[in-house]
């Protein structure tokens, strides 16, 4: 059974914070076909086209038949372990730093031996479910917990390094005044996390402004995100302990180039999402990445809750798209600059919701909580890219089957 | 597998002679290439002939990159007609015998100079783990492996559980490995062990204590391959190379209970024309005692799942019934990367040239050495065994 995680008391000033360090990260090209997997959740290994024969680890011909037709294939998860080790005296610094760490070979039922990380409560013979993570470097890494769900399962400790569990971290919602913004704080607060929210002009009232204030483990913030001395000012006060950072900019104005007689609309947005993002990252990032290993609660994720018309430019949101594409971009960047402090950045593409600024487009829209739930399980579970309802899966399906194709589909007028 | 593959015959004519090693230390400021030069030079001055009269060269070391073999020829200043580069860790010094053998016995060379050889510095074991292999690389370094231990710890606690080997049983290899290595003055480890030591030692990867690990260091071995007459001529001790194996990729087992030896054992007693109980002395690849429990069952000693039985049965110290790992092996002289698959091998042949000192089996004449390595993923994929025969 898994120990209870404990309210992590009050840091003593004095204490040095860990640096953080990653695991060894030598994977191979042909293996980064894992990560693609890793990364949305999926438990999947290449499986030979030809002749059905799993190979792992990763390869470039089949063992069975030599075909180089080695695709991704989803797999049950179903396995044993074969045997296990603690290991005290690992020889990489970041494992010396966490040991002992348990982990073990185990057998799936389709057949393939993996070496996995193993929650601390399985060992030889048991039956385990085994999943895909990503470790702090970004690395897939099988990950082997008990078939069966147990109280504080998730506070294992190797699970929570490859995880961004909310439960006992501060977590900065960046704009609380729209739906979206509200329900994550919310879903958040009830998954353990303590919650602040920025409010941009906080003397204009806003909907849901009272169910907002009402919770002990929320609190609001002013904050302006297109404003870069606002960004500063509450990053001055709280930039040190904000563990999950989730960048709820929501300012969607529906418009496509030609459509307006001059650029402010546009300007607008670039300034929300576009110079938002930037004025965050560079306010808050470098001190998230310090803290990426500074205890079982340290700073853990950063997460965009992004359109998932930032995947593909949809009519009549032609400029709102491309601010989105940007703000994508950045993520990218700033993915490859939080990896050294073990920072995950997890991007969630949202189809449209069911609020005014979509109002033309018609069914299915997603409720706000829908993305909230979204949001905290792939905290809980170590997802980096989600793809929040059947919009954004349809996009995301038809981008991967075919490009051009969904590029003028989604050309079209979506509300006509 | 059968015994006696059609066609595969033994090495008539062809012996090994001058066993060399250059003394290890744990840690060495010179690269590889020093190290070989010392083993070089050892070999030269054994043979009484130059390093330039040696025509074939084999070279196996983790740490001389970007060079190999060819590079050390230019290096040292050998021409050269025959030469390889053998990177297959602790199975390098049998099957550099192996390849040396053959090349001598067709002609394509005379005298072969057979080189195990790395340096030690600070981080390099780390920076060879890292490098040592893509399966590794891709599904074992992320997972804190570190090297072999958690892998070899795998393995161990499969075994253990399957036959019932407790540690007490693995620590009797240790403990008397250390009892012979305190006669040999090159073994880094030159304090006696008891088996209290070994059962109260610090976990590593368990059920891998510390006294079940080698510990890594700076070191060269070298042999020469040639004919038998040339050997005469010289006036060095030889012995013959009376039948050898070698198997890669082999044991499908879920988790290894076996190493290659297994598929042509009886063909390696067969073309030797002896038996296990033959043998005088025994040398296995010993980078964990439960390897070289495996090896008693694997290379015919007792059966399969009686290596716990047979240890505590036997005496496996250089005066014992079973004498094994005579020079401490590398759990007690350390574990000089390429070296230490010729670490056996090279003890083996001073034992039945009478030659081993010190460490020295009275009468010896009969002696099998084996070699194991490359853990790439989740088992040693290369393994391997000689049989020497002295004068």
């Amino acid at each position: 059974m898994t120990e209870p995680l404990k309210r992590p008391s009050r840091k003593d000033p004095l204490m040095r914070t860990q640096v953080p360090m990653l695991p060894p990260s030598f994977q191979s090209r042909t293996a980064q076909i894992l990560t693609a997997a890793a990364a949305e959740g999926r438990f999947a290994l290449q499986q030979c086209a030809e002749c059905g024969a799993i190979a792992y680890p990763p390869r470039d011909a089949c063992t069975e038949c030599l075909s180089d037709d080695l695709p991704l294939t989803d797999l049950p998860t179903g396995g044993v372990i074969l045997s296990h080790t603690l290991i005290s005296a690992p020889g990489e610094p970041y494992f010396r730093e966490r040991a002992p760490w348990l982990i073990g070979l185990v057998k799936l039922d389709c057949g393939p031996i993996l070496v996995a990380h193993l929650h601390a409560d399985c060992s030889t013979g048991d039956r385990v479910r085994l999943s895909l993570q990503m470790d702090k470097a970004g690395n897939a890494a099988a990950f082997a917990r008990p078939e069966q769900d147990a109280p504080n399962m998730t506070d294992d400790r190797q699970w929570r390094e490859m995880t961004a569990d909310p439960k006992f971290r501060r977590v900065l919602v960046t704009d609380g005044r729209s739906g979206v913004g509200q329900a994550i704080a919310r879903r958040l607060a009830d998954a353990g996390a303590t919650v602040l929210v920025g409010i941009s002009e906080p003397w204009k009232p806003f909907e849901g402004q009272d169910r907002l204030t009402a919770g002990d483990r929320l609190q609001v913030m002013e904050l302006s995100v297109d404003d870069e001395r606002s960004v500063q000012r509450l990053a001055a006060l709280i930039g040190g302990k904000v563990d999950i950072l989730v960048n709820t900019t929501d300012y969607v104005r529906p418009g496509n180039l030609l459509d307006q007689a001059n650029a402010s609309a546009v300007r607008d947005q670039v300034n929300r999402h576009f110079m938002g993002f930037v004025h965050l990252a560079q306010a808050f990032g470098g001190a998230m990445r310090a803290r990426g290993a500074d205890g079982p609660t340290g700073a853990a994720a950063w997460v965009n809750v992004f359109s998932a018309y930032a995947l593909a430019n949809a009519n009549p949101f032609g400029a709102f798209s491309a601010v989105q594409a940007g703000c994508l971009s950045l993520s990218q960047s700033l993915r490859g600059e939080m990896r050294p402090g073990g920072i995950r950045v997890i991007n969630l593409f949202a189809g449209p919701i069911d609020g005014e600024w979509y109002q033309t487009l018609p069914a299915p829209k997603l409720a706000p909580d829908a993305i909230a739930l979204a949001l905290v399980k792939a905290l809980q579970t170590g997802q980096e890219d989600v793809f929040v309802g059947d919009i954004a899966q349809d996009i995301r399906e038809r981008l991967r089957e075919n490009p051009k194709g969904a590029e003028r589909a989604l050309n079209k007028d979506q509300s006509a | 597998m059968s015994a006696a593959t059609p066609g595969r015959s033994g090495y008539d004519g062809v012996v090994l002679a001058c066993p060399v090693t250059v003394p290890y230390q744990r840690f060495s400021t010179r690269p590889a290439h020093w190290w070989i030069g010392k083993a070089l030079r050892g070999l030269s001055t054994s043979a009484g002939l130059s390093h330039k009269d040696f025509d074939g060269f084999c070279l196996s070391s983790f740490t001389v990159g970007p060079d190999s073999a060819i590079g050390l020829a230019q290096h040292m200043g050998m021409s050269l007609r025959w030469v390889d580069t053998i990177p297959l860790g602790g199975a390098s010094g049998i099957a550099a015998v192996r390849r040396a053998a053959r090349a001598v016995q067709a002609g394509d060379a005379s005298v072969v100079a057979c080189v195990g050889a790395d340096t030690n510095h600070v981080d390099t074991f780390r920076q060879t783990t890292a490098n040592f292999a893509r399966f590794a690389q891709d599904a074992v370094l992320s997972y804190g492996s570190g090297g072999a231990n958690a892998s070899f710890a795998l393995i161990a606690r499969t075994y253990m559980q399957r036959f019932g080997v407790t540690r007490e049983d693995l620590g009797r290899i240790a403990v008397a490995q250390r009892d012979n290595a305190l006669r040999n003055p090159n073994a880094l480890m030159s304090k006696p062990l008891t088996l209290e030591q070994y059962m109260t030692a610090r976990p590593i990867a368990d059920p891998i204590h510390l006294f079940d690990c080698v510990m890594p260091c700076a070191g060269a071995e070298g042999l020469l391959v040639m004919r038998e007459e040339t050997a005469r001529a010289l006036g060095l001790p030889f012995a013959r190379l009376l039948s050898s194996i070698e198997r890669h990729n082999a044991v499908h087992d879920d988790v290894q209970l076996r190493g290659g030896w297994v598929a042509d054992i009886d063909e390696l007693y067969a073309i030797a024309g002896i038996g296990p109980k033959d043998l005088d002395v025994v040398q296995t690849y010993d980078d964990y005692p439960v390897i070289c429990m495996m090896q008693f069952e694997d290379l015919g000693f007792c059966r399969k799942g009686e290596g716990a039985e047979f240890v505590r049965a036997h005496d496996l110290t250089i005066d014992g019934d079973f004498p094994h790992n005579t020079s401490g092996g590398q759990l007690s002289c350390g574990q000089a990367g390429g070296g230490g698959g010729y670490l056996g091998l090279n003890e083996a042949l001073r034992q039945v040239t009478g030659t081993a000192g010190p460490t020295q089996v009275p009468g010896a004449r009969l002696s099998l050495a084996s070699g194991f390595g490359m853990m790439t993923y989740d088992r040693g994929l290369s393994s391997g065994a000689v049989i020497l025969a002295g004068n």
